[in-house]
């Protein structure tokens, strides 16, 4: 595998081999030397159209523990309303010599776009594309659920039960975990007002559901999309408090879920509408150690793109060596 | 002016003859014909049909000349088979004035190659607002019968209602580009299990739907000729089928891309594939090749829109919408219709000449191949095959969707008023010996 699109790029074989990869870097966050000269001499970019300072600094902080050389390529500011600019700025990476570029963008398709066109010969990571995908993400929060509810090297999610709650719609987060706890044998449950629902989610290997309160007592792990304020003004639906009544986590919903579940946020969080203070500051929300386990991912990621195994080797490969 | 005698055609897919073309008039028909003619065409195998009619071209010209122009426009249209072509109203400036319309109508005279028609805005500016000065336009030297804002939508219902009122005094229609403004916005594609995926902006079916339920009403109301361009669902087949079984006056065209891809193919996020309207789903080609089929549809109108590579090469987003068509057309229907045994080459020469001729009241154009017509003619070699490459292309664009796909079909000659403008599948210049 050369780039990382989309989830759906991901075996199952893939993704186990990132997820058991990322298990042996985090090992590296505990030393005293956090570094490993994987990718000496060889250059990142991280190219973001879009503001994301979560994400960004996650992918750097990923890609200076592997040693890499890092440039950062802000676009935000240049001309993107023509559409020159991505091709003209892979131009230029091109020239420079990347030999992966990072990219968040506003819109759908872009990382696609660039992995399939000759403007670059690099991997392509998406970090991030309109209401497409992210598949860095959806592969944190799975190493999440793994360490919860199945931990172990080689383990998957199957029978696993996710529930997935928000603005699915507009939601990248959505898409990728979709697709990639599917390919772990997770079952996952959307719920959401219909509005911040896409059409054709029936053809979606998943549940929907509207109810909240139904879906609680049989979830394995919670996870909190966030909402944005605009959608309100777009009349997806009619005001924040009739969101947060029927969509909100509070303390009594948490207290329906079963002992064992988790509560996700991808954050930043919306304290109040979506998630109440109690819930994001109770020890069963996620939020803070998916921070920290999106920089093991990203570097597996790199890891597996750049330093020389690559995904299809599949379990062959020694991952061992990384953390030497 | 040459003569031509054409050998063995098959004349509306019917039995192989002889056409004597001089003077720019059809002079005989028959078995072995014995006449004297400059240049004698062997065209056994081939089809001879009436010149092809477009409803809907956009040549670019004024203001996107590295586009389009005229010329490059209407040497497309040649190579695709086509004598005459309606030319759409969105340049820069925009076709909303006696003047412009008029300068388009002298440009494309001056190309020689295609009779160039060309359409009114509606409304100036095509901002919606205003009503452009149809009866100048009209009474200009171009003579404007067709209407239309196209590339947007004439979404007010009063605007709309008074437009189909005025053009009845010089007996003209309103083409109108279907599309609900406000459930459109931010639309990409078509919205459906593809734009769900792909989390591409969603363009709903019922935006066009509504806007043609209301606008074959208000054209019942007022007892006006409406056209619907460009119809892309299943559902607006229905509403056409039902307003033509009240005896309405409402016309419809369909888009040879329309008929043949689907919105699967927006999963390549390639741009050639942006469209407006978006590629539907694969129920919706079939529904618009049956009522193709049926003559509820009565058009096929290529929306030939060219653009610079600068705005295709570029992500899905920022790309712009259209594709160009006019020299793939009649391979695109000879795969949709003809190949799948839908149409008859009798009704290919129907829904490509004569309605659409009709619908916009050119009077030489869209006639029978018979003796004493006016000779606009294609010899088509069905039994062609061969794979489209967007550079040997006359359009000044290169944005096709079939770029390296294999389409039946190809224009062997054109004849524009008794006058070759393509010979042997090659543009022949005005003035040239044949
Ligand atoms: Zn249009």
């Amino acid at each position: 595998m050369r780039h990382l699109v989309s989830a759906a790029d991901l075996s199952r074989d893939d993704a186990l081999l990132i997820l058991d990869t990322a298990e042996e870097l985090a090992q590296l966050s505990g030393r005293a030397v956090k570094k490993l000269p994987t990718l000496r001499g060889r250059t990142v970019v991280n190219l973001f159209f879009e503001d994301s300072t979560r994400t960004k600094t996650s992918f750097e902080v990923a890609e200076k523990r592997l040693s890499a050389d890092v440039i950062n390529f802000a676009a935000k500011g240049s001309s993107v309303s023509k559409g020159e600019s991505l091709k003209d700025t892979a131009l230029t990476l091109q020239a420079m010599g990347a030999d992966a570029v990072v990219i968040r963008h506003h819109a759908s398709g872009a990382p696609a776009r660039l992995a399939q066109s000759d403007w670059l010969h690099g991997s392509v990571i998406n970090a991030g594309d309109g209401t497409h995908e992210h598949p860095t993400q959806a592969l944190l929060d799975a190493f999440t659920m793994r360490r919860h509810l199945n931990p172990g090297l080689g383990n998957d999610l199957a029978g696993r039960r996710i529930t997935i709650v928000g603005d699915v719609l507009h939601s990248r987060v959505a898409r990728s975990n979709v697709l990639l706890l599917n390919t772990l044998g997770a079952e996952v449950t959307f719920v959401a007002p219909p509005t911040l629902l896409p059409i054709g989610i029936e053809n979606w290997p998943c549940e929907v559901s509207y109810d909240l309160d139904a879906t609680l007592a049989k979830t394995d792990a919670l996870m909190m999309l966030r909402v944005q304020r605009e959608r309100m003004n777009a009349a997806f639906f009619p005001t924040e408090r009739e969101y947060s009544r029927r969509y909100g986590m509070h303390g009594g919903r948490l207290a329906k879920l079963p002992e064992h579940a988790i509560v996700m946020h991808p954050g930043p969080m919306v304290r109040g509408m979506e998630i109440t203070a109690e819930v994001a500051d109770s020890p069963r929300c996620t939020a803070v150690e998916q921070v920290a386990n999106g920089v093991s991912i990203r570097m597996a990621v790199l890891y597996l793109l750049l330093g020389g195994a690559t995904a299809s080797d599949t379990n062959s490969t020694n991952t061992s060596e990384a953390a030497k | 002016m040459t003569s031509y005698l054409i050998r063995n055609a098959q004349i509306l897919g019917g039995p192989a003859q002889d056409v004597l073309i001089a003077d720019g008039v059809i002079q005989q028909i028959g078995a072995d014909l014995v006449a004297d003619a400059e240049v004698e065409i062997d065209a056994t195998g081939l089809i001879a049909l009436p010149g092809l009619v477009d409803l809907h071209t956009h040549l670019r010209e004024p203001g996107r000349e590295d586009a389009e122009t005229v010329l490059t426009g209407t040497q497309a249209a040649a190579m695709g088979g086509y004598t005459a072509v309606h030319a759409m109203a969105n340049t820069f400036p925009v076709a909303d004035t006696a003047g412009v319309v008029e300068q388009v109508w002298r440009l494309g005279k001056e190309s020689g190659y295609c009779d160039v028609q060309p359409v009114g805005a509606v409304t100036v500016g095509l901002e919606g607002k205003k009503l452009a000065e149809l009866g100048a336009m009209h009474e200009s030297a171009a003579g404007v019968r067709v209407f239309s804002d196209d590339g947007k939508c004439v979404d007010d219902a009063v605007i709309m209602r008074r437009a189909l009122e005025y053009v009845k005094a010089f007996d003209g229609v309103v083409a109108q580009h279907a599309q609900e403004p406000r459930l459109t916005e931010g639309a990409q594609m078509n919205e459906g299990r593809v734009s769900g995926e792909l989390g591409l902006g969603g363009w709903p079916a019922v935006a066009e739907e509504a806007i043609i339920a209301r606008d074959v009403l208000l054209a019942a109301h007022v007892g006006s000729r409406l056209h619907v361009c460009h119809v892309s669902t299943a559902g607006s087949v229905e509403i056409i089928r039902w307003a033509k079984a009240k005896g309405w006056n409402v016309t419809a065209e369909v888009t040879p891309h329309h008929l043949l891809l689907t919105d699967e193919l927006v999963r390549s996020y390639d741009p050639a594939y942006k469209v407006n309207p978006p590629l539907r789903t694969a129920e919706d080609v079939q529904a618009l090749r049956k009522a193709l089929a049926d003559g509820t549809i009565d058009a096929v109108a290529t929306d030939h829109a060219p653009h610079p590579a600068e705005d295709k090469d570029c992500e899905w987003a920022v790309a712009a919408m259209g594709m160009v068509g006019l020299e793939t057309a009649l391979s695109v229907v000879q795969q949709a219709m003809v190949d799948t045994g839908l149409l008859n080459w009798e009704a290919v020469a129907d829904r490509m000449s004569h309605r659409p001729a009709r619908i916009g009241r050119l009077t030489g154009q869209g006639r029978p191949v018979s003796v004493g017509e006016p000779a606009n003619l294609v010899l088509f070699d069905p039994a062609y095959r061969g794979t489209v490459n967007p550079e040997s292309f006359a359009t000044r664009s290169r944005n096709t969707p079939y770029k390296g796909l294999d389409l039946p079909g190809r224009v062997h000659a054109t004849f524009l008023r008794g006058r070759a403008t393509v010979l042997a599948g090659a543009l022949v210049e005005p003035g040239e010996p044949a």
